[in-house]
């Protein structure tokens, strides 16, 4: 009985926090239709700011919540700055593009932040008067836990009152409905998003410094928060505040009464939930259907043209000069030195990669949040083979891809009948599944549990968790670098190849069509869920393919090459380019890779690498390709780029 | 007479408590042009979707050249040849104007799902063709989002007959048109009908179009089937000009 | 406005870019790979042990007449990148030998490549039984004590309790929290066949909702805990666990707990009385370790922590390792690795033949508090030869 109610309680309070930092990201989201990832950085930044906070203004009554408020504000301000000078310029930009954005700013935070506090981890300064327990039926509950559970419905409670009670609260509401509308209205649009914008930022903040007496300040806390806060406000309904409550208590109970149960479900048990609501609500528990007409309205792309002759021939010389590229490292070692074969095949990789996942994000229009489980689930299907059959590396490299394609065919089934974020957020979902499972390696906990019901012997391991899969290496005539570099060189152009063959056949223009109008292409007899599907999986294909290119040039893989991070680089990679042209994926995963690289030499790389994605975004608000259209390339001679090289 | 192409029976839609179509029945011909009109909100795009698929009736029976279709889904009712243009145009704006109408061919031709020789080489001439008979064959290399908007409606036209479809749904497909271009679309939409013996139902706004045009007239009020015959009796019919027509029509009519 | 940015960031890129370290004759180097980033924590105290140990091999006149040079990259905690930066350390800088890294699953990913590759490497800090048994391999050696030596001399010391016989664990979600558990079991159920583990709990690494697991802790009504949770996990864990009163009346024994990097950052609220590995840096008394800690509080003005001392060793380990093999060829660096024996500040070392674990032990005992800090009483040295299994048994370990 005590046992079960402080469990409850504690479940309750663990919530806290979370609700706070997902209603922020729900209330942004809902009215800026921007997807701030960066909003993990605001949570991280409220709780080191309240730690100094506290520190400054004393840890006795009152002094210590008004310096947690202080914190809270502090991060409003901060994300009031990033939307003044940053999101403001890129709204106009194609939908998603500001996520680039976000990442770039992560990347920034996580180096000032370092350089402000320091890498030790911050133990967080107890409440006071609120550092011991009660009593409840002879079990102990912190005091500060029924602190934190009534802090929840107060925030809700006054969220509410904000949004119904005050002018400012009903025009927030109906941009969330309908953003046009809002701006007929004669409404100032940029204040009302950099107030919403305010108020989410804070809100993180906030969530960040309450959650000081439970834990504190430490640098991983901006990625470890904002996946969760992603599946509260998915599961809740985007845009929803009262979903985000329900399904942050929803979750917090889930763990707390879980892990209970199955101590060993902690890093699945949120995402299997994610999963499932999605499936049964596909705009989450108070969530209501996106109606088309949301967010800004994009400039149509163009249509698509035969490569021209200025794309031919860059693409021969480039095809020319990765050809000669080994012939020049035998003839000068020492100026192209192996290491720049390693880096044009690891380049080449992540091309393929990124140009698979634009394959369903631009022409399909749904991008995926996931596509790691696709990149990783080739490499993982190529080592497997490796390690249980010895099977040699030409047998692998045809297993990643079809092994890559069942995964894409089982996720796309569930994933492909949702749009938009709740389409992003699945894949999502799946792709953490994906992860939990080599992570913990559930195949090696199944087949024992199997052997023992059988009397087998099972395996000791399968897929061996975070130790990964070693000893993948290329075959004896491909291990020389020069081999693998021409395989790697040879597979990527025949994948980009293919992929653009199929986007200029039928199949592509039918994907276009579904993306461009998907009541027209149902009026004329296409069966858009269907090809979604198929394009779906055979961009998941061609991640396995890279991902096999990938564990042979390694000679190891891990849980890693399927985690978010992944994923992620993908879609920066993408939307870097320039999501609205076939070459955008090539040029953006080439262009990261190498900044990448370059950058890793020195110190506080993140920041020079996120400040030039700022950059980046600012300059060239619809990817890299369109560099032909501003005046600078315009004097290269690069002529519009979007068009041309298109 | 052979069976009509389109027979609908007692169709019925709610939303709520509210019936945004009520009892709906009637029978469309080979070779007509039959116009559906009534005030905002009577129900005539609700009747439209459920048509096409894009609703599901609460009730009733739609049947198209005997088969019942009722229910079905958009892209099964276009394989059984119902074309249809939007009140407000839905093209592929990311693809040239031969490309949208080589969409439908593929499409027409179970071909979506090929994927190696390309797109914009099909079915060029029969596109061009298409193209030529709405009066769009020069303009068929330009991206549809540059078009003006009465050249939209001329696609969507050709789009629509991609499938040589034996009806055809328009909705208000002059809306948002300079009136001689009205004229000009509906005369076009007129020809195709008389060319193909197909079965157009159509609703429209503007009254001179549906008077000049329409073989048949059918008047929907709160979701309710109000009147139905030739233009003239339609017109002479004094409930809808009660309740529907508005006053600077009733002067014009007399 | 705009053209000016893109041409200085062009041109900075470029820049960047041509930059190549040149290769100088008279120097040895070694390439050091860590999660710079992802761990500065852990690994800037790792790097400020190594570079104080090349600066006084250096100092006196280096090895084979040559200086060493540590090369230092970030592997951004991501196993792929750490296997880029090796070749590029390989064909670019020219290293003689690979040195480093803290995660497990990056030591297994260089381990991995330095077989395939040929290459020295040389792991610091990865915790990986794995690195050395199941997947060992000619090429890797391993310096700090592994995950089964830590876990075996806290089983060790804790099957002293006898009246301690229901233990419950907790770890974090992946393969060291699953190894560190384990082995542990395997250890303590060997010298007390009447314990028993009545539950395991397994938050998701830095990810831990402390509440539930202390709840779910109480719920097993254990006389021992086992700890391997660290990091931010640690802390709350702790915090939670105290105000819960899970700890009353209960034997607690923690992995890593002693070690200043997890112990300092909680400051008074450290817990007392577990029984913990770690490294009391300010109680040692050898004269090495004497002057060990002089040294390295006066080039860093800060105390140094289990990695600054790792670091250091490894730095020794390169220099006995280079003398004795007498050339930077990697067959004789390996062989000369193979039983090879130095001094250290924590004592005499030894890297095994049989399996290339280095004997390097751990300092076991008692966490107090001491002036508002966590740190380690009646904690004695355990010598890592002692707990590691016999050569016949680790052949079977090593076997693949």
């Amino acid at each position: 009985m005590g046992d079960f109610i402080v469990t409850l309680l504690t479940g309750l309070s663990s919530a806290a926090a979370l609700f706070l930092v997902a209603s922020g990201l729900s209330i942004i989201f809902g009215v800026t239709r921007i997807v701030n990832f960066a909003h993990g950085s605001f949570y991280m930044l409220g709780s080191y700011i309240g730690v100094t906070m506290v520190t400054a203004l004393g840890s006795g009554g009152i002094a210590y919540w008004l310096a947690l408020l202080i914190a809270a504000v502090a991060v409003g301000v901060i994300g009031v700055a990033m939307e003044v000078l940053l999101l403001r310029r890129v709204y106009q930009a194609p939908e998603l593009f500001q996520l680039i954005a976000t990442f770039g700013v992560i990347l920034v935070i996580q180096d000032v932040t370092l350089w402000i506090w320091g890498p030790e981890d911050i133990v967080g300064p107890r409440a006071p008067g609120l550092s011991g327990a009660v009593t409840i039926f002879g079990e102990k509950l912190p005091e500060y836990d029924l602190v934190l559970i009534a802090v929840s419905p107060v925030v809700l409670i006054g969220l509410w009152l904000l949004f119904n009670r005050t002018r400012w609260g009903t025009l927030v509401r109906a941009a969330t409905l309908d953003r046009q509308m809002v701006a007929a209205l004669g409404v100032n649009q940029r204040w009302l998003f950099t107030g919403v914008l305010f108020l989410g930022s804070a809100l993180a903040g906030l969530g960040g410094a309450i959650q000081l007496p439970k834990g504190g300040a430490d640098l991983l806390m901006d990625f470890n928060i904002i996946a969760a806060a992603f599946v509260v406000v998915v599961v809740g309904g985007m845009g929803s505040i009262g979903g985000a409550f329900l399904a942050a208590m929803l979750i917090g109970l889930l763990q707390t009464f879980g892990i209970q149960i199955f101590p060993n479900s902690t890093l699945i048990l949120m995402f299997l939930v994610m999963a499932v609501v999605l499936i049964f609500r596909p705009w989450g528990l108070l969530g209501k259907p996106e109606s088309p007409g949301h967010g800004p309205v994009e400039a149509p792309e163009a249509p698509l043209r035969p490569a021209n002759r200025k794309l031919r021939i860059i693409g021969s010389g480039v095809l020319a000069f990765l050809l000669m590229l080994p012939v020049a490292h035998l003839l000068l070692p020492s100026i192209i030195g192996d290491f720049t074969l390693v880096l044009v095949v690891e380049i080449m990789i992540y091309v393929l990669f990124a140009a698979a996942l634009h394959f369903i994000m631009g022409p399909g229009g749904l991008v995926s949040f996931g596509h790691a489980a696709f990149f990783g689930g080739g490499a993982y299907a190529a080592a497997l083979m490796v390690k249980f059959t010895d099977a040699p590396m030409e047998i692998a490299f045809w297993v990643a891809p079809i092994g890559a394609a069942l995964l894409a065919i089982l996720f796309g089934w569930f994933c492909v009948r949702l749009t938009g974020v709740y389409f992003a957020m699945l894949t999502l979902a799946f792709a953490q599944i994906a992860w939990a499972i080599m992570f913990q390696d559930a195949p090696a906990s199944v087949a024992k549990a199997l052997g023992e019901w059988f009397g087998w012997t099972a395996v000791e391991q399968i897929t061996a968790g975070d130790d990964g899969i070693l000893g993948i290496w290329p075959a004896e005539w491909a291990s020389s670098r020069v081999t693998y570099y021409y395989l790697t060189v040879g597979l990527v152009v025949a994948g980009l190849l293919v992929l653009r063959r199929i986007l200029f056949a039928p199949f592509g223009y039918t994907l276009r069509a579904g993306r461009d109008s998907p009541l027209r292409a149902a009026a004329i007899g296409i069966d858009l869920k269907q090809h979604q599907w198929i394009a779906f999986t055979i961009s998941g294909a061609f991640a396995g393919l890279a991902g096999a290119l990938f564990v042979y040039s390694k000679g190891s893989v891990f849980p890693t090459s399927m985690e978010i991070a992944r994923s992620f680089d993908a879609l920066l990679m993408v939307l870097l380019g320039g999501v609205h042209s076939l070459v955008g994926p090539i040029v953006g995963a080439a262009t990261f890779t190498w900044l990448n690289d370059i950058f890793n030499e020195l110190s506080y790389w993140r920041f020079l690498l996120g400040a030039t994605i700022i950059a980046l975004v600012l300059l060239l608000p619809n990817g890299l390709v369109s560099l032909g259209d501003t005046s600078v390339g315009r004097r290269l001679g690069l002529g519009p780029g979007r068009e041309a090289l298109a | 007479m052979s069976t009509p192409i389109l027979e609908v029976s007692n169709l019925s839609k709610a939303y709520g408590g509210v019936q945004a179509v009520q009892d709906v029945s009637f029978v469309l011909n080979a070779g007509e042009l039959l116009a559906l009109i009534g005030p905002n909100g009577a129900g005539k795009t609700t009747c439209f979707n459920m048509l096409m698929g894009q609703i599901k009736p609460d009730s009733g029976v739609i049947r198209l050249k005997g088969n019942d279709i009722t229910g079905r889904p958009p892209q099964r009712i276009w394989r059984m040849g119902v074309g249809r243009t939007f009140q407000i145009t839905a093209t592929f704006t990311s693809m040239t104007v031969r490309e949208n109408v080589q969409m439908a061919l593929i499409n027409h031709q179970h071909a979506s799902r090929r994927w190696w020789k390309p797109a914009a080489a099909t079915d060029v001439a029969h596109a061009d063709a298409l193209l030529g008979r709405v009066g769009m064959a020069e303009q068929g290399d330009r991206a549809c989002s540059v078009l003006a908007y009465g050249d939209l409606k001329r696609v969507e036209l050709a789009v629509a007959l991609a499938n040589d479809p034996d009806l055809l749904l328009m909705d208000e497909p002059t809306a948002g048109m300079a009136p001689k271009e009205r004229i000009e679309l509906m005369q076009l939409a007129a020809d195709i009908v008389s060319e193909r013996g197909i079965g157009v139902l159509f609703t429209e706004h503007d009254m001179d179009v549906v008077f000049a045009h329409a073989h048949r007239i059918m008047v929907l009020n709160r979701g309710c089937l109000l009147a139905e015959g030739a233009p003239k009796s339609v017109r002479a019919n004094a409930q809808v000009r009660e309740i529907y027509l508005g006053s600077t029509v009733r002067a014009e009519v007399e | 406005m705009k053209l000016n940015l893109l041409l200085v960031t062009g041109v900075a890129l470029g820049a960047l870019s041509a930059v190549h370290p040149a290769i100088a004759e008279g120097e040895i180097k070694i390439g050091d790979i860590n999660s710079y980033t992802r761990l500065p924590a852990h690994t800037i105290p790792y790097k400020r042990g190594a570079q104080l140990a090349i600066e006084e091999i250096n100092k006196a006149g280096g090895v084979l007449g040559k200086k060493l040079v540590l090369v230092s990259r970030d592997d951004q905690g991501k196993p792929g990148e750490a296997v880029k930066i090796a070749e590029q350390l390989r064909s670019r800088d020219k290293v003689a030998l690979v040195s480093g890294s803290l995660f497990s699953h990056i030591g297994l990913a260089l381990a991995s490549w330095a077989k395939q590759r040929k290459m020295l490497y040389l792991a610091a800090e990865p915790l990986a039984d794995a690195l050395v048994w199941a997947k060992g391999n000619k090429y890797t050696f391993r310096l700090r004590p592994s995950t089964y030596m830590q876990a075996a001399m806290l089983a060790s010391e804790a099957a002293k309790k006898e009246n301690v016989k229901r233990w419950a664990t907790i770890a974090p979600n992946y393969a060291y929290g699953k190894d560190a558990v384990a082995a542990f079991k395997k250890v303590l159920k060997r010298l007390r066949p009447d314990v028993m583990f009545v539950g395991s709990q397994w938050p998701g690494l830095f990810k831990i909702d402390a509440g539930a697991e202390v709840q779910a802790l109480a719920k097993m009504k254990p006389d021992g805990i086992y700890n391997v949770t660290f990091g931010s996990d640690l802390a709350k864990f702790v915090r939670e666990g105290r105000t819960r009163g899970l700890f009353k009346d209960k034997l607690v024994v923690g992995l890593l707990t002693g070690e200043p990097e997890y112990l300092d950052p909680l400051k008074g609220e450290a817990p007392v009385g577990w029984l913990v590995t770690g490294y009391p840096w300010a109680d040692i008394q050898t004269a090495a370790h004497k002057k060990f800690l002089a040294a390295y509080q006066a080039r860093w003005k800060d105390y140094p922590r289990i990695g600054s001392i790792v670091g250091y060793n490894t730095m020794l380990a390169i220099n006995a390792m280079l003398k004795k093999a007498g050339s930077v060829d990697t067959e004789k660096m390996v062989t000369a690795m193979k039983g090879l024996k130095f001094d250290s500040p924590s004592g005499p070392i030894m890297f095994r033949a049989v399996d290339h674990q280095s004997t390097m032990g751990a300092w076991v005992g008692w966490t107090v508090l001491k002036d508002g800090m966590g740190a380690m009483a009646n904690w004695q040295y355990l010598d890592g030869a002692n707990f590691l299994p016999s050569v016949e048994e680790t052949k079977k370990l090593r076997k693949q």
